[in-house]
C-alpha cells in the first residue's frame, strides 16, 4: 500500500461519504426490483457484486423479467455500461502510471460518483501525483461501494414494501444532475452538456441504449470544438 | 420467473464485460501519453455522458408510464439551478429531493 497516499485516501473517503445517502436508496430500489423479478437476496447481491452499475443492472434484470433473449439482455446492459470505457479513458492520464493491480482494482470499482468526484477534485490539486490521485479515487469508492452491496441485500429482503410514493426511482437523476451542474464552468462544458442532452432525447428510440453513446460522443466533440474556438481549456 | 441458467449467464458475462469496459484504457494504455486532441475530448466525458444518461429519465420517467411528470421535472430543474448557482453538489441534491417531496405531496 506504500504507493497510495493515505491523506488523499481519507480526503476521498470524506468527499465520497455523503454519496452513500443517495447511492443507498438506489441500491435498495434495485434490490426491490430484483425481488419483484423473482431473484432471492443472494442472487440480487451477486448482480450488484459483479456489475456495480445501477443502470446496467436494472436494464439486465428488467429485460430478463420481460422474457427478452439472454443475448439481448446482456448486450443492452453492456451498452448502458459503455460509458465506463469513456471513464476509463478519461481516468488514464491521471491513474495510468499506477501499478497494474491498483489499476485493476480502480477499474472494477469505477462508478459514476467516484469518477465525477475525481474529475472535480483532480484539477483543484495540480501538485498531486499518481499516489495521491489513486488514494483519493480508492477513498471515494470505499465510501460508496459497500453501501451499494449492503443496501441491495436490504432492498431484496424488504421487497416491495417500499411505497412507490417515495419516488426512489428519481434518486439517480437528481444525483447525476447535482454532480454535473457544478462542472458547467465554461462555454465548452455547457455546449457538451446541451448537445448530449438534445441528442439523447432525439435518439431515445435507438435500440440497446445506443442513442446514449452517440449523444455522449457528439457532446464530447462539441465541447472539444468550442474549447478550440474559445481558446484553451478552463 | 427468470430461468436460472439465463440469469447466471447474464450475471457472469455482464460482470466480465463491465470489468473489461472499465479496464480497457486504464489497463492497456497505462502511462503512455495520449495525443492532445484525445485529451481535449476526454475533458468533456463527464459533462456529456451523465446528462445524456438522465435526460430521458427526467422527461419521460418510467414510474409515470413514460409520460412527462411535473413533480420530477420541477425537481430536476431546481437541482440543476441550485447546482449551477451554488457549485455545491449536496446543496443541489437536497434542494432537488425537497422539491420532489413537496411537489409529490402537493400534487397527489
Amino acid at each position: 500500500m506504500s504507493s497510495i497516499s493515505k491523506s488523499a485516501f481519507w480526503l476521498g473517503l470524506r468527499d465520497g461519504a455523503p454519496f452513500a445517502l443517495v447511492v443507498g436508496p438506489f441500491a435498495m430500489l434495485f434490490g426491490v426490483v430484483a425481488a419483484d423479478a423473482g431473484l432471492n437476496a443472494l442472487e440480487a447481491t451477486a448482480v450488484s457484486l459483479a456489475v456495480i452499475a445501477g443502470a446496467a443492472q436494472f436494464t439486465a434484470i428488467g429485460l430478463l423479467a420481460d422474457h427478452a433473449p439472454t443475448f439481448v439482455a446482456l448486450a443492452s446492459a453492456l451498452a448502458v455500461n459503455l460509458r465506463m470505457a469513456m471513464y476509463s479513458a478519461s481516468l488514464t492520464p491521471h491513474l495510468g502510471a499506477a501499478p497494474l493491480w491498483q489499476r485493476a482494482l480502480a477499474a472494477y470499482l469505477t462508478v459514476d460518483q467516484s469518477y465525477a468526484l475525481a474529475m472535480v477534485t483532480y484539477p483543484k490539486h495540480p501538485d498531486w501525483g499518481t499516489p495521491q490521485k489513486m488514494g483519493y479515487f480508492l477513498g471515494t469508492v470505499t465510501a460508496i461501494c459497500p453501501f451499494w452491496y449492503l443496501l441491495t441485500i436490504v432492498g431484496a429482503l424488504v421487497g416491495n414494501r417500499i411505497p412507490p410514493e417515495f419516488a426512489l426511482d428519481f434518486a439517480l437523476p437528481i444525483t447525476f444532475l447535482a454532480m454535473v451542474a457544478p462542472m458547467l464552468k465554461t462555454r465548452a462544458h455547457l455546449a457538451a452538456a446541451l448537445v448530449a442532452i438534445l441528442l439523447s432525447l432525439l435518439l431515445a428510440w435507438m435500440p440497446y441504449n445506443l442513442g446514449l453513446m452517440v449523444a455522449a460522443i457528439a457532446g464530447m466533440m462539441a465541447g472539444a470544438r468550442v474549447e478550440v474556438m474559445t481558446g484553451g481549456a478552463k | 420467473m427468470i430461468d436460472r441458467i439465463d440469469l447466471w449467464t447474464v450475471v457472469i458475462l455482464l460482470g466480465i464485460g463491465s470489468f473489461f469496459l472499465r479496464f480497457v484504457f486504464l489497463g492497456v494504455i497505462g502511462d503512455r501519453n495520449l495525443p492532445e486532441w484525445v485529451l481535449r475530448h476526454l475533458r468533456y466525458t463527464a459533462v456529456a455522458v451523465l446528462p445524456a444518461l438522465v435526460a430521458p429519465l427526467v422527461l419521460w420517467p418510467a414510474a409515470n408510464g413514460g409520460e412527462v411528470e411535473p413533480a420530477r421535472l420541477t425537481a430536476a430543474i431546481v437541482t440543476i439551478a441550485v447546482g449551477v448557482l451554488t457549485k455545491h453538489t449536496f446543496a443541489a441534491i437536497a434542494a432537488g429531493a425537497l422539491t420532489l417531496a413537496a411537489m409529490l405531496a402537493l400534487l397527489y
